[in-house]
């Protein structure tokens, strides 16, 4: 009942706002947050009220994570124009560090501070995962200065797997069987307010004038580096920022799965994320948000679609076709629309406007 | 040290350089020529290896086990991920061929992902490892302080005639001329009348042939397979490629030996070692020497 209460003020909050924001003028960021509390509102109350079920709110929440991971590589990939295969990696480093940290402080506290500082700990541990892993992928950054295209991926698709091997061989953290008990601290609340601020970070990150040195290393380094771009902290700083986001989305992820396993973070993982950059857009943030909600449905009514083949029908039909229809639409994606779903446009909620400065 | 590197070892990571040697050919050379790193083409190998597993059941009835067989595998093995590599040029990395190149790496990313999941997922394979048959009987004998099998031989030995023949090819023959015209460079090869989709064709076949020749190789010398069975090998080959300095055919088969002697001498030093001393490799070669051992400097152009 308490929680019918609070999306109900949720909802009162969000009209409250959206009416601030026509006085004001289109501020986008009140309208992006007005967008996003709506959304966060209606979700809530369907879920509170039973429409959506459980199961929907997993695949809700993972989308989510998603959401994070796809967007934080398209600041790699997309919009510095770099090329990174290993982004699991860094979500594997987030996972694991701020799953260790939850997991040791409430292995020996009671349950009362559990319940008092639980989420205060919660966050900074996703934090404290989330600076890990953007130390990694400060270092990672280093070979980008030498290297281009398709060497840099396979550097980053080395570093991904090294990361994975050292994790599988590290008893502490369970080794290949994984960290396991992992208090469970991620919500819809939690993630849905740890996706708005990614969006709106990298947003305002994109359409600053760092953003634009970044978009300029894509289009051409040489003409960036004599125009007077720090080419060098650019990229290096596109990878740790990168980095930084995608350790967050492990750390929410392995709070959600209360487990991290090396074998979630290997390099068909990575490939998944970066199918969602493609087939949305490289360099559009929205797109990479709308191909992570689409392709992770997508990837549920598979599965329900060969369970219900394989239960009902009896065609003996196995999971991996889920797999082979991924990899089918990603050679299509590419074949015939090169540039993803959005190439590279942005919807008006997440263009700064200009003018109105 | 001594138990680390010895006469043992040694044979054992020249068995496993060759396997590498044949797989990074065909990397290097489709690198050489399109300049797209096809990572499909662990997969190829892995398509070679079941291919022969199917040929070696259908044929044992017929030549019994032994050398008629095993060359009848061999060729199977070969014309099957020869076919696999042109189909995949042919249907996702031609309608690509003037995009972006980062578009046709996805693509291939692609294309591998496809190969393995649809082998774990067709009914007849499947995702289980199976063992796989002794096509020629394995035999042991003594040399000094080594144990080596007639296996060793005979991979040893298959690697090099291959490569013997694809050197005479590249070397010798019109083809051969025309290939290394188109990789150095391709539009000048166009004007000088090479139909250039010919020769990537030819590129595919020979650097698939190969993959399947290692695939049965290495089915017999590590007689396990299963659909994934492509993805370290290849990647492993492909960092023998890029040591050796990529779209170079010698630097292939020095960078395969080099990684197959080390990942042998680091595995039986620590296995973790040995797990990660491919990519410790790569990271040193790109860092300190970007363009491999044989590899050309290029300048960067303004």
């Amino acid at each position: 009942m308490g929680n019918l209460r609070s999306s109900r003020l949720v909802t009162v909050v969000a009209f409250a706002l959206s009416a601030w924001r026509s006085r004001r003028g289109n501020l986008p960021l009140p309208r992006l947050l007005t967008v996003a509390v709506l959304l966060y509102a209606v979700i809530q109350l369907l879920s509170r009220t039973g429409i959506l079920n459980g199961y929907f709110m997993i695949i809700i929440n993972r989308s989510l994570v998603f959401v994070i991971l796809a967007v934080s590589l398209n600041l790699i990939n997309g919009i510095a124009g770099q090329f990174s295969l290993g982004h699991m990696g860094f979500a594997a480093v987030g996972a694991y560090v701020s799953g260790s940290i939850t997991t040791l402080i409430f292995m020996y506290t009671s349950e009362q501070v559990a319940s008092i500082g639980g989420n205060i700990v919660f966050v900074i541990a996703i934090i404290v995962g989330g600076l890990a892993a953007a130390v990694v992928g400060f270092l990672i950054g280093f070979p980008s200065l030498r290297l281009k295209g398709d060497y840099l991926a396979i550097v980053t698709l080395g570093f991904g797997e090294i990361i994975r091997t050292i994790l599988n061989n590290i008893s502490v953290v369970g080794g290949p069987r994984g960290l396991l008990g992992i208090p469970k601290f991620s919500n819809f609340t939690n993630i849905f307010v740890f996706t708005f601020l990614t969006i709106v970070a990298l947003r305002n990150l994109v359409q600053s004038s760092y953003g634009r040195a970044l978009l300029s290393i894509r289009e051409n380094e040489m003409a960036a580096e004599l125009a007077g771009v720090n080419t060098t902290r650019g990229k290096v700083m596109g990878f740790a920022i990168g980095a930084f986001f995608a350790g967050v989305a492990g750390g929410l992820l392995a709070h959600l799965l209360q487990i991290a396993h090396p074998t979630q973070y290997g390099f068909y993982a990575s490939a998944l994320v970066l199918i969602m950059v493609y087939a949305g857009g490289m360099g559009s943030l929205t797109g990479s948000i709308i191909a992570a909600f689409f392709l992770t449905f997508l990837t549920e009514a598979l599965r329900v679609g060969i369970d219900q083949l394989r239960d009902r029908v009896g065609i003996p039909v196995g999971t991996e076709w889920t797999m082979v229809i991924y990899a089918l639409l990603l050679i299509l994606v590419m074949l015939f629309r090169t540039d993803g779903l959005m190439g590279m446009r942005e919807a008006k909620l997440l263009v700064i406007d200009e003018r109105k400065k | 040290m001594d138990s680390v590197i010895n006469a043992q070892q040694i044979v054992n990571g020249l068995q496993l350089g060759s396997i590498y040697a044949l797989i990074a050919l065909g990397y290097t050379m489709v690198y050489g020529i399109v300049r797209l790193i096809n990572f499909a083409h662990g997969d190829f190998y892995m398509v070679g290896a079941f291919a022969a597993y199917g040929a070696f059941y259908l044929f044992n009835a017929y030549l019994g086990s032994g050398g008629v067989l095993a060359f009848v595998v061999l060729i199977l093995a070969m014309a099957a991920s020869a076919a696999i590599a042109q189909l995949a040029n042919r249907l996702a990395y031609k309608p690509l061929r003037y995009k972006p190149r980062l578009s046709s790496l996805v693509t291939a990313i692609g294309v591998s992902m496809f190969l393995e999941y649809l082998f774990s997922a067709l009914p007849v394979i499947g995702p289980n490892p199976r063992g796989f048959p002794e096509i020629i009987p394995k035999r042991m004998f003594t040399v000094g302080s080594a144990e080596i099998s007639n296996y060793v031989v005979i991979d040893i030995t298959v690697a090099a005639v291959l490569m013997v023949g694809l050197t005479l090819l590249i070397r010798r023959t019109a083809l051969g001329k025309a290939m290394r015209a188109v990789s150095q460079d391709k539009d000048a090869a166009r004007l000088m009348g090479i139909d250039v989709e010919k020769i990537i064709s030819a590129t595919f076949l020979i650097g698939g042939a190969f993959a399947g020749a290692a695939g049965l190789l290495a089915g017999m010398t590590y007689p396990r397979i299963q659909p994934y069975m492509g993805i370290l090998p290849g990647i492993k080959a492909f960092i023998a490629a890029v040591l050796g300095g990529i779209g170079n055919i010698p630097g292939a088969v020095l960078g395969a030996y080099i990684m197959g002697l080390a990942e042998t001498f680091a595995t039986s030093y620590n296995s973790l070692l040995g797990e990660g001393i491919a990519f410790v490799i790569l990271i040193l070669v790109l860092l300190v020497r970007p363009t491999g051992l044989l590899g050309e400097k290029t300048a960067d152009k303004i």
